[in-house]
C-alpha cells in the first residue's frame, strides 16, 4: 500500500516536471510562449484548488436540494466574493480583461438547461475537468459530450434555419458581418447576431450610473451591489431554509428559543463548516483575479490585444478568425476551448466550420497545441491529477453503461446551455457575477432552477432503483 | 451494475456504491439513512472522493454520527450510526 502511494507521489512530481519543462523549453524557443504558459500555470492552480476543495458548482445546488447540505454553496460564494474583490482592484487599475455580455431572458433559459444537465452528468463543466484529473472516465465522457454538442450547435444549419424567427434573420443580416461568415445561414449565428447582440450589456455599476473602471463603479457598483449584497442574501436564504436546523441543533439542547446572536453563531458555523471547500474558494477567487492582471500585463508587454496576433507572429495563423482573433478570455473559462478541440478535429476531417460566428468570427479554431485556453484546461486536469495523486485519491474508473448514458445526456444539455448562455458555470456565472455583470445572476438563477428540476428527477430515479434492491429485505 | 445493499447483522447494513460517481453515493446514502431505524448502523463503501465531503456534511447536518472511516486503495468506507 505504501509503495503504491509513493508511486503516485512520483507521478505527481512527473506531471509538475512535465509542465515546467514545457514552459521552460517553449520560452527558450520564443518569448511569446510565456503568454501560453501564464494560462497553463493558472490552469494548474485551478485544478489543484478544485480537487482539494471538491469544488463543483453542480454539487453546490444539487447537494442543497437533494441532501440539504449547504457547504458547497458557501464555498462558491466565498470564491465569488474574493474574485469580486480582486476583480474590482484589477478593473479600477485598468487591467481588467473582462467585458460584460448581453443580458436577457436567454441567460436564464440557458442556465436552466445547463442546470438540469450538470445534475444528470454528475458534475458541472469545471467539475468534470477536475474529476477527469482524478481518473474518472465518466467525467471524461461528459467533457466529450459537452465538446461535441457545442461544436455541432455552432454549425447547426439546414433544417434548423426553419426554426429561426424572421426578425432574428433580418436583424442578423443588418449587422453586415463579413460575407465569409454567411450570417443568414445557421441557427446559432442568427440567434447571436439577430437576438442576443440586440440586448444591452448591463453591469450593476452602469445601472447605478457609474463607469466600471472608476473606483466607485468597480467597488460600490459592481462589488458591493452586484456581488456582496446578492451573495449575502443567497447565504442568508440558504441558512434559513437548509442550514439553520443543523447548525443550531447543539444550542437547542440548552434553550428553547434562539435569539439573533444564536443565529449569527449558526450562520458563522455554516460558513466555517467545510474548511477544505472554503480554503479552495479563497485561493481560487484570488487566482482568478490575478490571472486577469497577469494576462493584461503580458498583452501590454507584447503590444497585442488578442492571442491571435501572437499566434500570427509565431507563424501559425491557421484557424485564426476573420478578425485575426482566437479565443483568449484573459480569465478562467472552460467550455469554448472544449468546442474548439472538436471544431479543430472536424476541420482536419474536411468540414468547413469557419463560416459561422462562433468559430469564424470570434474564437477561431487554432491548433490545440497553440491554443492558450487549451493549455489552461489541460493544465487544470493535470493540477487535479497532481492533487489526487498526492492524496492517494487517483483511481482510473471506467464508466458503466448507466453512468455513460447520464454523462452523455448531461453533457449534451450542458453543451446546449453553454452556447445559448455564452458560457458555462464558470464563464457565464462565476466570472460574470464576480465582475458585476447582471447577466451572470440571470444565468445563475436559471442554473439553480435547472438543478432543482434535475434533483427531482434524480430522486425519482434512485428511489426506484433502491426499492428494487431492497425488495424482500426487512428494513 | 447497481448499488448493493445487505443486512450483515442485527441493525447493521452495508451499502456498496463502488463505481458510482456524484451524486449517486450521497443520494443513496441519504435514502438508506432515512430507511433504517434510529441507532442502527449503515456502512457505506464508495470510490468517488467528492462524495465523501457530501456524506460527511450530510451526517453533520442531520445529526448522524460517523463512527468509523477508512480509506483503502482508492475506496472509502464510512460507518454511520443514525441519530436517535
Amino acid at each position: 500500500m505504501e509503495g503504491e502511494a509513493r508511486k503516485k507521489k512520483i507521478w505527481a512530481l512527473i506531471i509538475i516536471g512535465f509542465f515546467s519543462l514545457v514552459s521552460i523549453l517553449t520560452y527558450a524557443y520564443n518569448d511569446y510562449y510565456i503568454y501560453l504558459s501564464a494560462y497553463l500555470w493558472f490552469g494548474l492552480i485551478y485544478g489543484m484548488c478544485l480537487q482539494y476543495g471538491r469544488f463543483c458548482f453542480s454539487s453546490a445546488f444539487r447537494d442543497l436540494f437533494a441532501l440539504g447540505v449547504p457547504r458547497m454553496v458557501v464555498g462558491i460564494m466565498i470564491a465569488t466574493l474574493l474574485f469580486g474583490f480582486v476583480s474590482s482592484f484589477v478593473t479600477a487599475s485598468g487591467f481588467s480583461t473582462f467585458h460584460p455580455s448581453p443580458s436577457g431572458i436567454h441567460s436564464m433559459i440557458a442556465g436552466l438547461i445547463f442546470g438540469v444537465g450538470m445534475v444528470f452528468a454528475g458534475g458541472c463543466a469545471s467539475g468534470s475537468l477536475y474529476k477527469t484529473g482524478e481518473g474518472n472516465g465518466v467525467a471524461l465522457l461528459v467533457i466529450v459530450s459537452i465538446s461535441v454538442t457545442q461544436s455541432s450547435v455552432a454549425s447547426l444549419g439546414g433544417w434548423f434555419n426553419r426554426l429561426v424567427p424572421e426578425s432574428w434573420h433580418a436583424s442578423a443580416i443588418s449587422k453586415k458581418l463579413p460575407a465569409a461568415i454567411n450570417v443568414g445561414d445557421g441557427w446559432l449565428d442568427q440567434y447571436l447576431a439577430g437576438y442576443v447582440w440586440n440586448h444591452p450589456k448591463v453591469t450593476f455599476a452602469s445601472l447605478l450610473g457609474m463607469k466600471n473602471e472608476t473606483m466607485s463603479g468597480a467597488f460600490a457598483g459592481n462589488l458591493v451591489t452586484g456581488v456582496i449584497l446578492p451573495a449575502l442574501l443567497l447565504l442568508v436564504v440558504v441558512y434559513a431554509i437548509w442550514g439553520r436546523k443543523g447548525f443550531t441543533r447543539e444550542m437547542l439542547k440548552d434553550k428553547k428559543v434562539l435569539g439573533w446572536g444564536d443565529h449569527l453563531k449558526g450562520f458563522w458555523g455554516m460558513l466555517r463548516s467545510s474548511k477544505r471547500t472554503s480554503i479552495a474558494g479563497l485561493i481560487l477567487g484570488i487566482a482568478c483575479g490575478l490571472q486577469m492582471f497577469v494576462i493584461e500585463g503580458l498583452r501590454i508587454k507584447f503590444g497585442v490585444r488578442n492571442a491571435g496576433e501572437i499566434l500570427t507572429r509565431l507563424g501559425s495563423d491557421f484557424g485564426v478568425s476573420v478578425r485575426g482573433t482566437v479565443f483568449d478570455p484573459g480569465y478562467w473559462y472552460v467550455t469554448t476551448q472544449e468546442a474548439q478541440w472538436v471544431g479543430w478535429v472536424m476541420q482536419k476531417l474536411g468540414v468547413n466550420n469557419m463560416d459561422n460566428i462562433f468559430f469564424g468570427y470570434i474564437n477561431g479554431i487554432p491548433n490545440p497545441a497553440l491554443n492558450p485556453a487549451d493549455w489552461m484546461s489541460l493544465a487544470l486536469i493535470g493540477g487535479a491529477a497532481v492533487m489526487a495523486l498526492l492524496n492517494n485519491e487517483f483511481k482510473f474508473k471506467k464508466p458503466t453503461r448507466e453512468l455513460a448514458a447520464w454523462a452523455i445526456i448531461g453533457g449534451f444539455l450542458m453543451g446546449i446551455g453553454s452556447r445559448l448562455g455564452l458560457g458555462c458555470n464558470v464563464g457565464a456565472f462565476f466570472v460574470r457575477v464576480s465582475n458585476g455583470d447582471v447577466g451572470g445572476w440571470l444565468f445563475g438563477i436559471g442554473m439553480i432552477g435547472g438543478a432543482y428540476i434535475g434533483v427531482r428527477f434524480f430522486n425519482w430515479w434512485t428511489e426506484r432503483k433502491l426499492a428494487r434492491e431492497l425488495a424482500g429485505m426487512e428494513i | 451494475m447497481a448499488v448493493k445493499v445487505e443486512k450483515t447483522g442485527d441493525g447493521v447494513y452495508t451499502l456498496d456504491c463502488t463505481g458510482y460517481v456524484c451524486p449517486h453515493p450521497q443520494i443513496y446514502t441519504k435514502k438508506m439513512i432515512e430507511k433504517i431505524k434510529p441507532g442502527e448502523v449503515l456502512e457505506v463503501t464508495f470510490d468517488n472522493p467528492s462524495s465523501g465531503e457530501s456524506i460527511n456534511a450530510l451526517c453533520v447536518s442531520a445529526g448522524n454520527e460517523i463512527i468509523e472511516r477508512h480509506q483503502r486503495g482508492g475506496k472509502f468506507i464510512f460507518k454511520i450510526r443514525k441519530s436517535s
